[in-house]
């Protein structure tokens, strides 16, 4: 049976290059970047080394790259570390309802702490208002942090706008491009950004390494404390396969960037049309065109997540959904809700999102595949069959 | 996640379909909450179901709770279904998760308000249910 792995949203494969580069710091250059001898030399070279190749892919400067133990923990030191510093001026972050739950579950976390958290909303197609940011800044409002591209639905966010209202009321501006990193235009120096968290797995690097740019000048604290490691901002012995796995995957990402970037929409707006064309009753999720390459997100009416991803797991299709039955909770995922989607069409979601590993062959396969279990979970649905009536 | 019978009960439904002269039908559940079962009985003059149908719509362990629960009851009298509990359903496929333990539930009131239902149509007493109201399992 054909395998297809339509959910690089969640994880990527990790390239061959990566593992090569990976190996060697393992087996044979295994040491200590903080010992002095040339062997532990070595490793901290290939530490410098990463960071020079994670800069140059947001535009930044190597000494603002700080590793972290992957996206989430970005986030959390991003949010928590701000806060912190900055408690003389105030206490007040501005987000939004369609946050990572990195981001999100930070913030709760925070209110029960006494922060002040306000969450912006989004429209139909899930952009923020930029008025109603604006409009969301007070005296001691210390931190916003929006995220570059969501997860979700695959909405670009206008980070440019939003650096530049940030920068305006002298506000530290944190973005989340954990999804963004590799598909993305990023300039953080640009785009004003002044703290933003990203993951090597998204981007064919390996699992549980990520890291943190944070703008020269920033008043941060540590998430982590320990020893002297990264500049004594983020103790713990650096995770050197892993950094290296992630230089080596960024350095892929930006040598590869247009060619990447073109085989994706190409590969996105065929899934995208196909579907619309060959099966009834469905809609895309998200902006159209402000919208990560390898997004795809459709809702179908009268059936339910689960089900479907099950049905196509079936027939060797990789895949994610939104409904309450995968998110482990009774309510579908937030960001459909925040977008307006009534719980039935949610529940109905699909995400396929691609990665350059994927084909024309892929898509075909899969809409081949998936308008059979639609037409199959809509013979099932009660719902479908009052719609007849 | 699902054990082999509830992903046997789910790749291979039993019973899927409507009856149009049903005598008595039953619909639990909502779209709101991502589940909604509806089952239809043909009920003969010996109080036995001789036909049951069911639509789904809602997850894998939905359609397999459905599709057990009317195996359960079909050639069976209305007494024996109206014992049909949620634990039998469960038991049958062999276990579900606990997050998925409401599908059976529904299953088991979807098959209640058909007989509700045929009992409301006939004028017959079922015991056990005379005054059956389904409660929704998601507010437990």
């Amino acid at each position: 049976m054909r395998k297809v792995y339509f959910d690089n949203a969640a994880t990527t494969r990790v390239k061959d290059e990566v593992i090569e580069e990976m190996q060697k710091y393992y087996s044979e250059l295994y040491g200590n970047p903080s010992s002095i001898y040339n062997f532990g030399q070595l490793a901290k070279k290939a530490v410098e080394k990463s960071r020079v190749k994670v800069a140059r892919l947001l535009n930044s400067n190597p000494d603002e790259i700080y590793f972290t133990g992957g996206g989430s923990e970005a986030d959390n030191w991003a949010i928590k570390g701000i806060l912190s510093a900055n408690e003389k001026k105030g206490n007040h972050i501005i987000t939004t309802k369609i946050e990572h739950h990195a981001i999100l579950h930070t913030c709760e976390y925070l209110e029960k702490k006494g922060a002040e958290v306000t969450y912006l909303d989004v429209d139909e197609n899930g952009l923020v208002d930029i008025k109603q940011l604006e409009e969301s800044i007070k005296d001691n409002t210390v931190l916003i942090s929006i995220m570059f591209a969501n997860n979700e639905i695959g909405t670009v966010q206008p980070i440019k706008e939003i650096g530049e209202i940030a920068k305006k009321h002298d506000i530290y501006f944190h973005t989340d491009a954990v999804q963004a990193v590799g598909n993305e235009v990023i300039d953080v120096k640009d785009m004003n950004i002044d703290l933003l968290s990203l993951s090597a797995h998204k981007i064919h690097g390996p699992k549980g390494v990520g890291a943190l740019y944070i703008k020269k000048g920033t008043r941060i604290h540590n998430l982590i404390h320990g020893g002297a490691q990264e500049k004594n901002k983020r103790a713990g012995t650096e995770n050197v396969p892993g950094i290296a796995g992630l230089g080596r995957a960024a350095d892929i990402a930006y040598n590869n960037f247009d060619q990447k970037r073109e085989k994706l929409i190409k590969l996105r707006d065929r899934l995208i049309e196909k579907i619309d064309k060959e099966i009834p009753e469905c809609q895309l999720n998200g902006h159209r065109e402000k919208r990560l390459p390898g997004n795809v997100n459709f809702s179908f009416k009268y059936i339910e997540g689960e089900s479907l991803l099950l049905y196509l797991d079936m027939e060797g299709i990789s895949a994610s959904s939104g409904s309450a039955c995968t998110s482990g909770s009774l309510d579908p995922s937030h960001v459909l809700m925040s977008i307006g989607l009534p719980h039935e069409i949610a529940h109905g979601s699909l995400r396929l999102s691609l990665s350059d590993y994927n084909t024309e062959e892929d898509v075909d396969y899969t809409v081949e595949k998936l308008i059979n279990v639609v037409k199959r979970l809509r013979q099932m649905s009660p719902l479908y069959s009052k719609r007849e009536e | 996640m699902y054990t082999e019978e509830v992903m046997d009960h789910f790749k291979n439904p039993r019973n899927v379909g409507e009856i149009k002269d049903a005598d008595g039908v039953g619909e639990v559940g909502n779209a709101k909450c991502g589940d909604i079962m509806k089952i239809y009985l043909k009920i003969d003059e010996k109080d036995i179901i001789t036909d049951v149908k069911f639509l789904t719509f809602g997850c894998g362990s939905a359609i397999a709770s459905s599709s057990m629960a009317t195996e359960l009851i079909k050639g069976k009298s209305i007494d024996e279904a109206v014992a049909l509990t949620n634990k039998a359903v469960v038991e049958a496929l062999g276990g579900l998760p606990k997050a998925k333990v409401h599908c059976s539930v529904l299953a088991e009131q979807a098959v209640k308000s058909a007989l509700y239902d045929y009992s409301q149509k006939t004028g017959k007493q079922i015991k056990g249910i005379e005054n059956y109201k389904p409660e929704d399992p998601h507010e437990h």
